[in-house]
């Protein structure tokens, strides 16, 4: 009888049909839309004589780059300049985020010190770098760059091989040899063999209630062995010191100005921010937890990083990511004090071409996709941390 | 600054989404509006800033001027927009504005793939380099692993990069959007060598806190034709930008200044008559009113005037007439006949 009656119903009152309906009639009407805009900006395009299409990618930029992770240079194609921009932002992001996470936990944990400096210097910086626009920053850091260094000629040298000017930042790296590939191998062998040695304690632990010193074991292994290497080699000493040779420094690394200031501001920046969600995340986790970690003997170290932590990250990972996505996306004010980021070699593109629409959408997709795979890593990361419910 | 720039864009973007056929002519539009919007630069002191009480001064807003003198009789009824280079074509491109007045360099991409117009040239330059004078640089060519701040979206970033490829030299490019971003790095000693146009490097250092302690180098590495630019497709708003700037040229060839205009107009000269509109028919053709030339010249003056009111010797830049006198004096500056 329930069958017969529910194929009575005609379909418009049957709100599971109805329902698919409405998704259909959805889709047309966004396909006719993106239908419509586009064949417009094409016919737009087309009578004001715009070239558009993505020919221009493999044609010669013929404009210079400021820096570069791969060689680069204006014989080069728009696109391998493109290249260069989005390394530079993954650059910058990177250590970025890396900097910001360890600023942040540590500002984060500093707030919650029983010391007073302490917990009101933490406060203090929050407070203050959470107010100031972030580009108002780099503004800042930027300007104190080359307004206090002297110029090249008159460098700083606080220390032998470093040199602090208002081009940069110049220091001395350990000259090439051919140590440094079997010290390489030598970490990653370490790295390798640390995570397996973590398995395997981890499974005698609960196998037999042993615990092993994993970390000490592991921190000897991943420093040791790249120093066997080096040893085995010699010990080869020889630095590339920079040197001033006509207007600049050559050799060894250095740091440009508008690449520190805006590493600077997008740190400090986000570090606030992190900091705050570090301390949520702690203060999340109940006094009792910690109490009861201790009554049953637990060393300080051990509690914080068996009782406490895996259940504040949970807290904390969440608005972390939104936060690491922030610096990846603030990173695009680079533009203002000149770091030749994506957004900045794409403007140049757009300029010099006239495709602005092309440009504009290679912008678009590209920080998706680093939005995107950040957003990945940390959800995955994510459920590793979140509570197994038993 | 950034947010700025590429809300620009976006609105340009989707401005092409939404903008239907264009039915009325530019012309039509700015009449209905009831004055011409012109992108400057804003930045650069005798070519287009602000002064103290907020009026734009120089030689790219008289132009701009002289169009609005020749529309409506009325040189004041411009709107000016400030843009960076970055933001400049996408604005044109989008109707953000009605004409660039820019110094804008003329070239063949900007005119084909870019789907503008360059109308008469309003001044000749050519690329230069600034130096601080202690750094001891006589030459461009002895500029080396320089550090250079230059301007993006520009061809002088093109002609740099073309300039040190040729001979060979390294350098390294520091790249700011805002005009007063660049400067200011410059002139605290970030680069050691800042690229433009002469004429805008001169305005630069004029404007510096030190002017005495900069030196223009001789090398002029590239031609830069500045000229003001409208859209492609609209050829009768094209002639009008195009037109007005021959009036300036040909009313000082005419010897026909602000000063002496209303005498003029009593002139016998057939060349003069038909300038002023005594003989009528010459704004009839541009779909202007006959006395469109007369306007201009009485409210803005002639190139000349506008030249030497601007950057001539007796301003803080202090720039030579050069390649921007007038053809009878040596210089490019040669009006089409106005018949």
């Amino acid at each position: 009888m329930g069958n017969a009656a529910a194929q009575k119903v005609p379909f418009w009152l049957d709100p599971k049909k109805r329902g698919i309906v409405f998704q259909i009639g959805t889709v047309c009407m966004v396909g006719l839309l993106a239908y419509y805009l586009i064949s417009n900006v094409l016919i737009n395009l087309e009578k004001q004589s715009i070239a558009t299409g993505w020919g221009f990618l493999t044609k010669e930029s013929s404009f210079e780059v400021g820096e570069s992770l791969i060689s680069y240079s204006s014989a080069d194609t728009y696109a391998r300049a493109l290249l260069v921009g989005a390394l530079n932002t993954l650059k910058v992001s990177f250590i970025g985020i890396v900097i910001t996470v360890i600023l942040g936990t540590v500002v984060g944990i500093a707030r919650l010190s029983t010391n007073w400096l302490v917990s009101r210097l933490a406060k203090g910086y929050i407070e203050v770098m959470q107010d100031i626009p972030v580009l108002l920053q780099l503004f800042f850091w930027y300007a104190v760059f080359y307004e206090t260094f002297p110029s090249p000629r008159q460098a700083l040298n606080p220390i032998t091989g470093v040199f602090l000017c208002n081009r940069g930042v110049a220091f001395a790296v350990p000259a090439a040899h051919p140590a440094h590939a079997y010290m390489l191998a030598a970490l990653v062998v370490g790295l390798v063999l640390a995570f397996f040695l973590r398995r395997w304690a981890k499974k005698r632990q609960d196998r037999t209630g042993q615990s092993f010193p994993v970390f000490r074991v592991s921190a000897g292994m991943v420093v040791g062995f790249p120093l066997l290497a080096w040893l085995a080699f010699g010990a080869p000493t020889a630095m590339d010191v920079p040197k001033l040779v006509g207007f600049n420094f050559t050799g060894g690394l250095t740091l440009s100005p508008e690449f520190f200031a805006l590493l600077m501001g997008l740190v400090l920046y986000t570090g606030a921010f992190v900091a705050e969600v570090v301390r949520a995340g702690i203060q999340s986790v109940s006094r009792g937890q910690q109490e009861a970690a201790m009554s049953i003997g637990l060393r300080p170290s051990q509690v914080l990083n068996l009782v406490i932590l895996p259940q504040a990250l949970r807290v904390i990972i969440p608005p972390l990511t939104s936060q690491m996505l922030n610096l990846t996306k603030n990173s695009s004010l680079a533009v203002a004090i000149g770091f030749p980021d994506f957004v900045s070699v794409a403007n140049t593109t757009i300029n010099q071409t006239g495709q602005s629409i092309e440009g504009v959408a290679l912008i678009m997709a590209v920080y998706l996709f680093f939005s995107l795979s950040t957003s990945a890593f940390m959800n995955w990361y994510n459920k590793r941390v979140k509570l197994v419910e038993r | 600054m950034k947010k700025w720039k590429l809300s620009l864009v976006m609105i340009a973007v989707v401005l092409l989404f939404v903008a239907g056929p264009a039915l009325a002519g530019t012309l039509d539009e700015v009449k209905a509006r009831g004055y011409i919007k012109a992108g400057v630069n804003g930045g650069v002191f005798g070519f287009s800033m602000p002064d103290d009480k907020g009026v734009w001064k120089g030689l790219d807003v008289d132009t701009a001027r002289a169009i609005a003198a020749a529309v409506f009789g009325d040189a004041d009824k411009v709107q000016f927009t400030a843009l960076t280079a970055v933001q400049r074509l996408p604005a044109l491109q989008s109707k953000e504005i009605d004409v660039l007045c820019r110094n804008t360099t003329a070239t063949l991409t900007r005119e084909t793939t870019n789907g503008l117009n360059f109308t008469q040239v309003n001044y000749y330059d050519g690329q230069g380099f600034l130096v601080p004078k202690k750094l001891g640089v006589k030459s461009a060519k002895e500029l080396g692993g320089a550090t250079v701040c230059v301007l993006p979206g520009t061809t002088t970033e093109l002609n740099a990069a073309d300039f040190f490829r040729a001979n060979g030299l390294q350098w390294k490019p520091v790249v700011i959007e805002q005009t007063a971003e660049l400067n200011k790095a410059f002139f605290a000693g970030r680069c050691d060598c800042l690229t433009s146009d002469v004429s805008q490097l001169a305005a630069q250092r004029s404007v510096s806190p030190r002017p005495q302690d900069y030196i223009i180098l001789p090398e002029v590495i590239s031609k830069e034709p500045l000229a003001p630019v409208v859209r492609h497709g609209d050829d009768q708003w094209y002639d009008i930008v195009k037109w007005a700037v021959f009036a300036l040229i040909e009313a000082e060839e005419l010897g026909i200044s602000s000063q002496n205009v209303d005498k003029m107009k009593n002139s016998t000269n057939p060349q003069v008559q038909r300038f002023l509109g005594t003989s009528p028919g010459m704004g009839k053709a541009l779909g202007l009113n006959e006395a469109w030339a007369y306007n201009i010249i009485k409210q803005v003056g002639n190139y000349g005037e506008i030249f030497e009111r601007n950057v001539g010797v007796n301003t803080p830049l202090g720039l030579e007439r050069g390649l921007n006198d007038l053809w009878t004096r040596g210089g490019l500056m040669y009006a089409h006949p106005i018949r």
